[in-house]
Formats: structure tokens, C-alpha cells, sequence
């Protein structure tokens, strides 16, 4: 009865696999790539091509120190339509670099990278600028504004350079100033701007280009932090709206898990893990990603739906009083969640009520029902559900988009996906004794007395 | 043996000179008329208006550029090279320091450009540049003087050469010192490279810049004297009549003029190089 399969949310043993087909099955078949990266090398130094080679023959990347530094090592990955993409990494890890490769910044040693269908390692310097007027735009870490200009002008800079022609650009420079909350600004000069007011014209200068791609480079990482944490809230909204596709870099790994729908981890050049949040947390590819990912707040990254349990104690509502009160006794709990019949949330039902309703002889269950407590969606970040399972005697059920019941919440599930221990599943009935359950052999009195009655 | 060990290094110079003088004469007689031309018309300019009028000129320049008290200091010190009865010589002097300032810049700021593009251009370039500014000013007169005869004209040229080098040098170290951010992201929105020498990389140099041209300004004018030694003119002559007649005073009022020409011109180029955007550039 308890639906065992908890969607694609469930801890699963391959990362890698289980990142494709979880997107798989979240997205869709029809999912678009805007950005394709193969076996890229970026080498800087001597003899760029003879260390890709050595590297390709099993070479560490420090004993090939003497001929180049290999900056980037056969870095592959899909930037999907609309994700943000994070890569991170320590500073030397390359994914400055990497990101540079993406716009043709640094043009790759060996590999290609396509971006809307253009391989932009191969093009021509005119095709690679129409690329990046059009299609990849990018915010920097200093903001890189140009000081000798407005807010404006730097905001229609991109739009300048496409030869928008003034009054236009001016028109949709102010719309997108805006947008990222600097109605007014506009007539000053960066320098008079603070950080955080900086950056997001650094934003809107690359929103404003209107490309599909924005590529950002530790671009919150020179803020303060309260700024940086209002900038993040700001971009996933922005990025909501605009559907934009986004590859972030940063060294911060609670930005990564914050902003990143799937993060890159970087170690010297080399793209050691791609992967959830949720996955990269609970099955780090390495020792290297699990030390990374040890001073992470787990109760940001980690959601109702990854930790969740499967709920056991779970009554029909078309069951009636008689069959819930003897789940209810087998399971040897206080209380069950009902459903109907589509297994949508309902509400939840107590021993006592039932057994009442039991001796009265009805055959309502509903009317027992009680609906104190509300259910969490899937996506609740943990930080967010402390709170409410503190306040709630029984654990949390967790509801879908549609409604139906798919998990359940115990504190002591809580607990457990803190301390990054594997909570017991399926065995135990979820439904914690938080009250303790009528003693067995007074409910099943109960229900002999009532089938007697029936008779 | 070592006795008799010689580089004829001059023998050499000189032949490879009169060579380039004989093979190039038709060049250098176009140079000549034109300089000689640019240089007249110019000190026609400062010197056929009534000499107020020119210091008025002067004067609001100063204070459009710096500000009330360097006007009044200019109506101050140009009254004192007239008082001094220099004013011919030292508006014939800066007729020379302009054409060779204007003509060193056009030269040395692309050439810096160019340099700060390539490395290789640089390492070319830096090394001719230290020898044409370390080698003795008094050096140049003489081959200019065989391509371009006595007169103006050596002068003009052996100024430019001598007081190229920190053109270029400041130019090439303004524009690689520009933030590699803001040059990325002119790149990294589709700008062409000539589109973000232009927007970028010379308005975020310009401070830089303008301390080159202020350099090469202050070169010229310690140049102006030695020109006088070839007849080109202006408050040289006088120095040099000075030292050869042991003409203390002539020599003092001559120097005068010629301190406060330069600091005239060293306050007004300071200030063009310095201004809102340089504030900006280091907030950024």
C-alpha cells in the first residue's frame, strides 16, 4: 500500500546515471542543448599540444609543468535550455578559463564548443563577434563597467555595439535598469555606484544584449554577503522570468548548491563531478567533493523531496473507520494521513477518533478527518521545514503539485539528512509515536465488539 | 696590438649618413618645407597679434583647463617675459615646442599603441627608445643638421627624436595598464578591436597618456635651448649668445622666460590629463 518509488528524489547509488535519467523524466524528451562542450584543453605555455598529448597518455598536470600549464583537461558537459549551470571550483582550478572558452575569449587548445549551433572554436573572428552579440553575453567579477560612461550607456553598451540605433537602446537600457532595481541611476557614473548597485549594472549590460545564454564569472563573489545573498534571490527570479540559460561560476559552494539546477565540480582543470545539488551532497564522486562539500548548509540545499520518506501509515478515505483503525493497530501507530482514492492528501485521522467512530458503529471516515496539518511541496528547502516539525506531533507529509501524498517527514528524518547518515527506510512505520497508540488489544476489542454489532 | 684595435664606428656612421643624405634628399627637403612651413605659419599666429591679446588667449586657456588661479598666474609670468623683452623669442620658442610636440605625438602615441598590442613590437621598440633618450641631445644636431641644413628645421627634428621616447613609452604602459575586465568585456559583447582601442582602451589610458605628452612637452623645452645652437631661434639664441659673450644677464632673463614657458605648459597638459574619468577609473 505504501508507494515505494518516491519519483526520481531517491538517493540513488550512480550519480552521473541517475542525473540524466532524474532530468530525464523532469523535463521531458524534447529538452533543448544551448551549449555543448567536447573534450576541451586549454594549455597556456611552450608546447600547448605536446602536453595534451602527454596528459592524454595518463600524465599528471604538475610533472608537465616545464611545457605549459594545462588551465583546462577535457572538460565535456550540455548546458540544457533555460538551466543554471554552476561550475565550481578552488581558485587554479580552471573554471575561469573554462568559462572564457564558452565566448571564444580563450580560444580552446583542442576541443569544440557550440553554443546555439555555431562551433565557435572553429569560426572566424566576424562570425565569433556576431556569436557573441547575439547569442552569449557575459557579467564579470569586478563588473568591468566603463567608468568614463553613465549607468546607461554602459547599460546599452552591448545593444550600442549590435548598432541599436540611440533612442531605441536608451529606451530598452532603462527598461532593463529596471528590471534589476536601478530606476533612476541612470545619469550617474559607476564610481558612484556601490558594489552590489554596480554589479547589477554589469547585469543589466548583459540582459540588456538580450542573448539566451548569460555566462557569469564569480560574478557575486566581490560582494558583501548579505548584498551577494540578495543578488542570488534576485537572479534565480530574473531567471525564472527570463528563461534565460546561465552558466555561473564560483568558488562559493553555497552559491553553487543555491543557484545551480546542476553544478560542475573543478579540481585542477579537471571536471571531477557533474551533478544535483541534492547528488553532489549525498554522493560526492570523490574525497576531494566530500570535503568540499562538508562545510555546506545542507538545510538550504537539501528539499523535502530528496530526504522524504516513503509514508507507510496511509489510510483510504472509501475504506471507512474500520479498515484505517486496523492499519492503524498493525502498524501500532496513533495516527494515519489519509488520501482518496486518487491518492490525493487529505488530511490525517487519530486512533482515538477512529476508534470512537468505530464504537459508534459509523462508517464516515471523514468526518474524522483533520486538517491541522499542511502539507510541504517537494522543492521546501529543509531550513525552511524545522520549524513546522517542531510544532507538528506527527511527521510532515510531503504533497505533489497535484495534491497526491508521495512522502512523509519524521523529525528524525530531519536529523538524519543533517548529519548526512542514511535514515532508516521503509521498515519502521513513518508515523512517529509521538502520542502513544491505544494498547493493541483495546483496538482490537474495539473492532471485534463493533463486528459483533454489525452482525 | 691593442693600440691599434679600433671600431671605426664613427667612419661608419658617417658614410651610412651622407648616404641616406644624398639617397633621400628629395624627402628631406619635403620634411623641410613643411616643418619650415607649420613653423611659420604658427609663429606668425603668436606673434603678429598685439602681445595682450595672445596673453589674454593664454590666460583663459589656463583657467578653462585648470582653473582661476593658473589664468592669473599666466597674465603674470608672460607680462614678466615681456618685461624682460623676451616675447619674440619665447613665442618663437614655443612655435617650436608646439610643431614638435604635435609631430612627436602623432609619431610616438601610435607607435605606443602598436607596441602595447604585440609583444614583440615592444621589445623592438623599447630598446630604441632608451637609446634615443639617453644618448646626448647635442648629438642629433649634427647628422640633422647635414639632412636639413642650418636653420629651423634641425631643431624641430632633433627635438622630436629626442623627446619621442616617453610618448611612446607612457602610451604602450597606459594601455596595457587598463583593466583586463572592461577590455574583455568590450570583446565579450562583439566589439572590434579598433571599437575598444577607441571606447576602452585610449579613454581609460588617457591620464597615462596625457603624462607622456606632458613629458615629451618638458623635453621639447629643454631642447629649445641646445637648438639655438643651430640657428633655430627663439630664446636659445640668446642662451647661447649669453654664454659666448659671458652675458650673465642676458642668459638669466633668457632662462626665465623659458621657466615659465614651461611651467605654463606643464600645468595646462597636467590638468587635460586629469579630470572625473580618472576617478572613475580607479573606483573601478
Amino acid at each position: 500500500m505504501a508507494q515505494r518509488c518516491v519519483d526520481g528524489y531517491h538517493v540513488s547509488e550512480a550519480p552521473q546515471n541517475a542525473s540524466k535519467q532524474e532530468l530525464d523524466t523532469q523535463d521531458g524528451t524534447g529538452e533543448q542543448i544551448a551549449l555543448s562542450v567536447r573534450n576541451v584543453y586549454k594549455v597556456f605555455g611552450k608546447r600547448p599540444a605536446e602536453v595534451i598529448k602527454r596528459l592524454k597518455a595518463g600524465k599528471k598536470r604538475e610533472e608537465l609543468s616545464a611545457l605549459g600549464t594545462a588551465a583546462v583537461i577535457d572538460a565535456s558537459f550540455d548546458v540544457k535550455k533555460g538551466e543554471i549551470f554552476v561550475v565550481m571550483g578552488l581558485s587554479g582550478s580552471g573554471k575561469s578559463t573554462l568559462i572564457r572558452t564558452l565566448n571564444g575569449l580563450w580560444a580552446p587548445t583542442q576541443g569544440s564548443v557550440v553554443v546555439g549551433g555555431t562551433d565557435i572554436s572553429k569560426t572566424s573572428e566576424k562570425e565569433l563577434r556576431k556569436v557573441r552579440q547575439e547569442k552569449i553575453s557575459m557579467v564579470f567579477q569586478h563588473f568591468a563597467l566603463l567608468p568614463h560612461r553613465t549607468v546607461l550607456e554602459n547599460a546599452a553598451y552591448a545593444l550600442e555595439i549590435q548598432g541599436v540605433a540611440k533612442a531605441d537602446r536608451t529606451q530598452r537600457a532603462e527598461k532593463v535598469l529596471s528590471m534589476v532595481g536601478l530606476e533612476g541611476w541612470g545619469a550617474k557614473y559607476p564610481s558612484e555606484l556601490s558594489g552590489g548597485m554596480q554589479q547589477r549594472v554589469g547585469l543589466a549590460r548583459a540582459l540588456c544584449a538580450e542573448t539566451d545564454i548569460l555566462l557569469m564569472d564569480e560574478a557575486f563573489s566581490a560582494l558583501d554577503p548579505l548584498i551577494r545573498r540578495e543578488m542570488q534571490e534576485q537572479l534565480v527570479v530574473l531567471q525564472a522570468e527570463l528563461g534565460k540559460t546561465i552558466v555561473f561560476i564560483t568558488h562559493d559552494l553555497n552559491e553553487a548548491m543555491f543557484l545551480g539546477d546542476r553544478i560542475a565540480v573543478m579540481r585542477d582543470g579537471e571536471i571531477v563531478q557533474i551533478g544535483t545539488p541534492d547528488e553532489i551532497l549525498t554522493n560526492p564522486a570523490n574525497d576531494y567533493v566530500a570535503a568540499f562539500v562538508q562545510d555546506v548548509d545542507r538545510t538550504r540545499v537539501l528539499t523535502a523531496g530528496g530526504v522524504m520518506e516513503p509514508p507507510l501509515a496511509v489510510v483510504t478515505i472509501s475504506g471507512g473507520p474500520r479498515n484505517a483503525l486496523r492499519t492503524m493497530r498493525d502498524l501500532q501507530v496513533s495516527a494515519a494521513f489519509v488520501v482518496d482514492r486518487r491518492r490525493k492528501y487529505q488530511g490525517i485521522v487519530r486512533d482515538r477518533d477512529v476508534m470512537a467512530q468505530v464504537e459508534k458503529g459509523a462508517t464516515d471516515l471523514a468526518a474524522v478527518v483533520r486538517n491541522g496539518i499542511e502539507p510541504v511541496s517537494p522543492d521546501t528547502a529543509l531550513n525552511d521545514l524545522f520549524g513546522r516539525a517542531v510544532e507538528s506531533p506527527i511527521p510532515l507529509p510531503v504533497v505533489d503539485d497535484d495534491g497526491r501524498l508521495v512522502g512523509a517527514l519524521p523529525r528524525v528524518t530531519l536529523l538524519a539528512a543533517l548529519g548526512n547518515v542514511p535514515s532508516t527506510t521503509g521498515e519502521f512505520p513513518v508515523v512517529e509515536v509521538a502520542v502513544a497508540p491505544i494498547p493493541e488489544q483495546v483496538v482490537t476489542a474495539a473492532l471485534a465488539q463493533s463486528e459483533g454489532a454489525t452482525k | 696590438m691593442i693600440e691599434n684595435f679600433r671600431i671605426p664606428l664613427g667612419d661608419w656612421v658617417e658614410v651610412g649618413l651622407e648616404w641616406i643624405t644624398t639617397s633621400f634628399e628629395g624627402f628631406f627637403n619635403f620634411i623641410r618645407t613643411v616643418l619650415i612651413g607649420a613653423y611659420d605659419g604658427l609663429d606668425w599666429v603668436l606673434n603678429a597679434p598685439p602681445f595682450w591679446a595672445v596673453i589674454l588667449v593664454f590666460a583663459a586657456i589656463a583657467w578653462w583647463a585648470s582653473g582661476w588661479k593658473l589664468g592669473l598666474g599666466t597674465v603674470v609670468g608672460f607680462t614678466v617675459i615681456v618685461g624682460v623683452d623676451q616675447w619674440d623669442n619665447a613665442m618663437e620658442s614655443l612655435a617650436l615646442v608646439v610643431i614638435a610636440t604635435v609631430v612627436a605625438v602623432a609619431i610616438s602615441v601610435p607607435l605606443g599603441i602598436w607596441a602595447a598590442s604585440s609583444l614583440r613590437v615592444s621589445a623592438i621598440v623599447r630598446p630604441i627608445m632608451d637609446f634615443m633618450q639617453t644618448m646626448p641631445a647635442m648629438v642629433y644636431l649634427v647628422p640633422a643638421l647635414v639632412m636639413f641644413r642650418v636653420g629651423i628645421v634641425p631643431g624641430i627634428v632633433a627635438t622630436i627624436v629626442f623627446a619621442m621616447a616617453p610618448g611612446v613609452r607612457f602610451t604602450e604602459l597606459g594601455i596595457r595598464g587598463v583593466d583586463k575586465e572592461v577590455v574583455e568585456a568590450g570583446h565579450a559583447f562583439g566589439s572590434t578591436p579598433g571599437r575598444i582601442l577607441r571606447q576602452i582602451q585610449l579613454p581609460l589610458a588617457r591620464p597615462t597618456i596625457m603624462a607622456g605628452v606632458n613629458q615629451v612637452i618638458m623635453l621639447s623645452l629643454s631642447m629649445v635651448v641646445i637648438a639655438g645652437m643651430v640657428g633655430a631661434g627663439g630664446l636659445g639664441r640668446d642662451v647661447v649668445a649669453s654664454l659666448t659673450r659671458l652675458d650673465a644677464g642676458l642668459g638669466f632673463e633668457a632662462g626665465i622666460a623659458v621657466v615659465i614657458l614651461a611651467i605654463f605648459l606643464d600645468r595646462v597638459t597636467a590638468s587635460f590629463g586629469r579630470d572625473r574619468t580618472l576617478a572613475g577609473a580607479k573606483a573601478a
